[in-house]
């Protein structure tokens, strides 16, 4: 029989999320995406697979895209996060979630935050890139709804939409 | 192309239907602000979890709560004596005319246990972390009995026994079509006689949110609030309190908050429904229970799993004359809601797909093994079918070297042959042009240049081998006339009509509620566009609710592609009367009669003045301030319709796959994948191919990819996503769609339905593709999933034998 634990110490953490500073009492035992989604209220950020599968958790720490359900809150302290939360600014959406919307990339939205924040991700990291290299590099999210050939296409749009808006700053 | 149906009355341009309008859905979804039920926070909320079996069959001995209830945060730990007062789970549909030995399972199990996973004890804390703490120190003793876990295994004597009620693991014998000495008959005169154990696996629906449900008992009223992930919260409220709690149907409440996905699982019934309520009651406090995923994967429900020989009978030119099916359905360890409905009505009453076969007679043995239930998944019934009569064609051209595009051609039902009874007990086919979109199909890919490059390749014994798979398919949606499923014969015994409500409200706004209930179609979108259409007024102005027991009609909610060709001709009946009503406002209004009165652009005018038209704001508010209505007229824009339709539809299809398969590795490229369908009207061609996309990502994925595995002892191997495969982005390939329309006869919007086609069609055209690149070797057949490493095998060991024989 397994013997009771004993009382367990919580440990403070600070970081930012979305901007916002937070100073919190944690469980070292608490993942990542249950402090942000029970602690923090925000509640975007899905669980789906619980083994780092689906990224229907995925957030950004510190620039990397991140599963929050393979990460301890207290590996976050003084860390920056985004959250799908925090990826629309001033009442605008952010070009990724504008090309889900026009091209239909979600259907019952449960992966979609996830699936936006590594979308974002990729576009920083190959601002053009090719069919072929938007589905390998979202391998580490899954969809069930949409047999992902409208996400392709949301992230294409994303791409042509930044690009635009890139060259224009450019000039 | 068919012509569309009346809509709409008067503009000859529709403003809203067939347009791809963006979904009202995605801003609340795309930014985080959906809420899904693990996102319910209620005051005092508490976190259930529940001890689970390791063993797929045992009895249990002794359950010690004693360490987990002096545990921190622990507000209670019960087991399935504390529940003796709550009935196990009914099952809804059983299967007709024939006897079923039911056994479903209770809110904890008690004395044994029948499938790894099983819950034998619960515990409620504080948070969901001590909650888990506490599962762990409850202590279990075992006696662990031998296990089974293959469909046809389990019937053989001497196989371990599940259930006193149920000898050999027999849930149910049933069958449908020609009498089997007919069919005999017919087998024994075929030019050309085949036979094949066909095997269509299991499969786990894995929406991307798991199940969940969230009980709260208010003493002061004594009623129940239950939040939970369901296709269908009316029937859950009905079956909870009329069969399962023994509490007055009006003192609990069901609601469905957002749905991540549900393809049939949700549909049904699970034992935590009733055990957060009871635990609500017990603890004081709401408590909420929430599936990891591997939970999910052991005790949800899962798909398909048959095993069927096949006895195929045709004439030297390919046409299919006789077929005699047996099937062994494996539905687990305890029946779910409507497990049995599916392999015989679903299934057996659409073996004969979209061909004229004169004689069929088709036997279903429904089994228990030591496994997850099995009840409907995404096409229920039909895929098993499609895939079937699929390979069957591919079968019979194999057997007589007809080509398969001709073999299929042979044996379509005509367009003047509707309605047409299959023979096989299905309600007659409502209408269709199969080989119209077969043509537009086998153009698209151009099927004539690929059997040339086909055969190009195997004379110059390319390293890649081609394959093309064809998949015609017919599916039955729109479930269901009560006069049909009600019927003992088939089982059901209630009826499946759906409701729709539509308040026009004072300022003109509109809020329609509708029984159906999405979980990733876009209802609040394409419902939304019907109301706007039919009504003339922005669609910013419509808001469509559902989900919430309180406040909306008794519905039977969303599976069986039914929210259109049910919900949505509720929804549009409604609007008529809602219209009727207001027609006979303006008449009074402008002085005029009813019949004069014209509605053009959201607006009543009497026949020949436009310039003095009445919007349907004023008209609403006239009905709402009432002191000036025509005599008898009672006041506001309010009209519910309870529409039960005449027939099921029809949807239909032809898909195709090419695949490559290289010749060293086994490893298979989807080259192509063309699908052309008919769904009849399309409403919102946006999220049509939303959909197709979806099921076909789901079908080629059973084809390729998916299973679900158990060890001989019933631990399952794929219980997390780790292990069970499901597909990416990069292992799908690009779907080109088409569509022709042959609107449905039975429903004043032509719609037939969109859900489920995609997946029936998908798995076939798949593996047809993969046997037919592998016809060289003389391979048969081979079960799904076609891995490359199953690919290798079979074509090694075909070239061994070849070389053996020389």
């Amino acid at each position: 029989m397994a013997e009771a634990p004993a009382k367990i110490e919580t440990q403070r953490i600070t970081l930012t999320v979305n901007g916002q500073e937070h100073a919190e009492e944690v469980e070292p035992r608490m993942l990542l995406v249950h402090f942000l989604r029970d602690q923090l209220g925000l509640t975007g950020t899905h669980v789906g697979c619980d083994t780092s599968q689906c990224g229907a958790c995925v957030v950004d720490v510190n620039g990397k895209t991140t599963k929050s359900c393979t990460m301890f809150a207290v590996q976050a302290d003084g860390a920056e996060i985004t959250t799908i939360e925090g990826l629309a600014s001033e009442g605008a959406y952010h070009p990724v979630q504008e090309g889900f919307w026009e091209m239909h990339g979600l259907q019952c939205g449960y992966c979609t935050p996830g699936m936006i924040m590594s979308s974002v991700a990729l576009l920083k990291r190959n601002p053009h890139p090719s069919e072929q290299e938007i589905r390998h590099e979202l391998e580490g999210n899954i969809c069930r709804c949409t047999g992902y050939q409208n996400i392709v296409r949301a992230v294409q749009y994303a791409a042509d939409k930044m690009g635009e808006s890139g060259a224009a700053s450019a000039d | 192309m068919t012509t569309t149906s009346e809509l709409p009355e008067t503009a000859p341009e529709t403003r809203y239907i067939g347009k791809p309008i963006k979904r009202r859905e995605d801003p609340r979804l795309m930014t985080g602000q959906g809420s899904f039920l693990d996102d319910i926070r209620l005051p005092g909320m508490s976190y259930a979890e529940v001890v689970r079996s390791p063993y797929a069959h045992a009895n249990i001995k002794m359950i010690d709560t004693g360490a987990a209830k002096s545990m921190p945060g622990v507000l209670g730990v019960f087991t399935g004596d504390d529940f003796m007062d709550i009935n196990p789970l009914p099952c809804a549909w059983q299967a007709g005319k024939v006897t079923n030995n039911v056994n479903t399972p209770r809110v904890l199990a008690v004395d044994k246990v029948c499938q790894v996973g099983d819950p034998v004890a619960v515990v409620v804390a504080e948070t969901p972390y001590q909650a888990r703490d506490a599962a762990a120190a409850v202590d279990v003793d075992y006696e662990e009995l031998p296990a089974v876990t293959d469909a046809k295994a389990t019937t053989a004597d001497g196989a371990p026994q599940l259930h006193e009620n149920a000898p050999n693991n027999i849930v149910l014998t049933w069958e449908c079509g020609t009498d089997a000495d007919s069919v005999d008959a017919a087998l024994k005169a075929a030019d050309v006689h085949v036979t094949e154990e066909i095997r269509n696996q299991r499969l786990i629906p894995t929406a991307i949110e798991t199940r969940g449900s969230i009980g709260r008992y208010d003493p002061g009223t004594d009623e129940y609030t239950l939040w939970e992930t369901s296709q269908c919260p009316h029937v859950h409220r009905l079956l909870l309190a009329a069969f399962v709690m023994n509490i007055p149907e009006h003192k609990l409440r069901v609601i469905a908050p957002d749905i991540g996905g549900g393809f049939g699982q949700k549909i049904f019934l699970y034992w935590d429904m009733p055990l957060v309520l009871a635990l609500a009651k017990k603890v004081g406090r709401p408590v909420k229970y929430v599936e990891d995923r591997s939970s999910n994967y052991l005790t949800a429900t899962h798909g398909r799993d048959h095993v069927t020989d096949v006895e195929i009978g045709a004439t030297n030119d390919g046409h299919i004359t006789a077929l005699k099916v047996k099937t062994w359905a494996n539905l687990g360890a305890y029946l779910s809601t409507i497990a049995p409905g599916i392999p015989t009505t679903l299934y057996g009453r659409m073996v004969a797909g979209c061909y004229k076969i004169p004689n069929i007679h088709v036997d279903v043995v429904a089994t228990y093994s030591n496994t997850a239930m099995v009840d409907a998944y995404r096409g229920a019934g039909r895929p098993e079918a499609a895939y079937l009569v699929e390979r069957v064609c591919d079968l019979v051209a194999h057997a007589t070297g007809v080509d398969p595009a001709e073999v299929r051609r042979r044996n379509f039902i005509q367009p003047e042959d509707f309605p047409y009874d299959t023979g096989v007990g299905m309600l007659p086919y409502d209408s269709g042009n199969y080989e119209q979109a077969f043509d537009r199909a086998l153009e698209q890919v151009g099927y004539k240049e690929l059997r040339a490059e086909q055969q190009r390749r195997r004379r110059n014994s390319d390293p890649k081998l081609l394959g093309i798979g064809l998949s015609s398919y017919v599916e039955v949606c729109g479930v269901a006339p009560s006069k049909w499923i009600g019927l003992p014969g088939e089982g059901w015994g209630a009826g499946l009509w759906e409701s729709a409500n539509v308040r026009v409200h004072l300022t003109g706004k509109i809020v329609a509620t509708t029984g159906s209930l999405p979980h990733g179609q876009g209802h609040e979108t394409s419902f939304s566009q019907l109301v706007a259409e039919e009504l003339g007024v922005p669609i910013e102005d419509v808001e469509i609710q559902h989900g919430d027991t309180a406040g909306t009609p008794f519905g039977f909610g969303t599976y069986g592609s039914r929210s259109l060709a049910v919900g949505g001709i509720a929804m549009y009946k409604s609007l008529q009367k809602v219209k009727e009503k207001a027609r006979r406002i303006a008449a009074h209004m402008l002085e005029a009669s009813p019949e004069d009165i014209v509605w053009e652009n959201g607006k009543a005018h009497v026949k020949g003045s436009p310039e003095q038209a009445k919007t349907l704001g004023e008209i609403a508010l006239q009905a709402s301030v009432a002191y000036d209505l025509p005599d008898g007229m009672e006041p506001y824009l309010d009209e519910t319709t309870y529409y039960d339709p005449p027939n099921c539809t029809f949807p239909f299809g032809t898909h195709v796959c090419v695949v490559e398969i290289d010749r060293e590795t086994g490893e298979i490229a989807l080259r192509r994948y063309v699908a052309v369908d008919d769904v009849g009207n399309v409403v919102n061609p946006l999220i049509v191919d939303g959909q197709l996309h979806g099921g076909i990502a789901q079908g080629l994925s059973q084809a390729l990819y998916e299973g679900a595995v158990y060890a001989e002892n019933g631990e399952l191997l794929t219980g997390t996503m780790n292990d069970y495969a499901m597909p990416r982005a990069s292992m799908v390939p690009t779907y080109e769609l088409d569509r022709t329309v042959t609107p449905s006869p039975t429903n004043p919007m032509g719609v037939k339905g969109a859900g489920e086609a995609g997946t029936i069609a998908a798995t076939p055209a798949v593996a047809n593709a993969v046997l037919d690149a592998l016809r060289p070797f003389g391979i048969e057949n081979l079960d799904m999933p076609l891995t490359p490493p199953k690919v290798w095998a079979a074509m090694h060991h075909a070239a061994g034998a070849a070389q053996a024989a020389d």
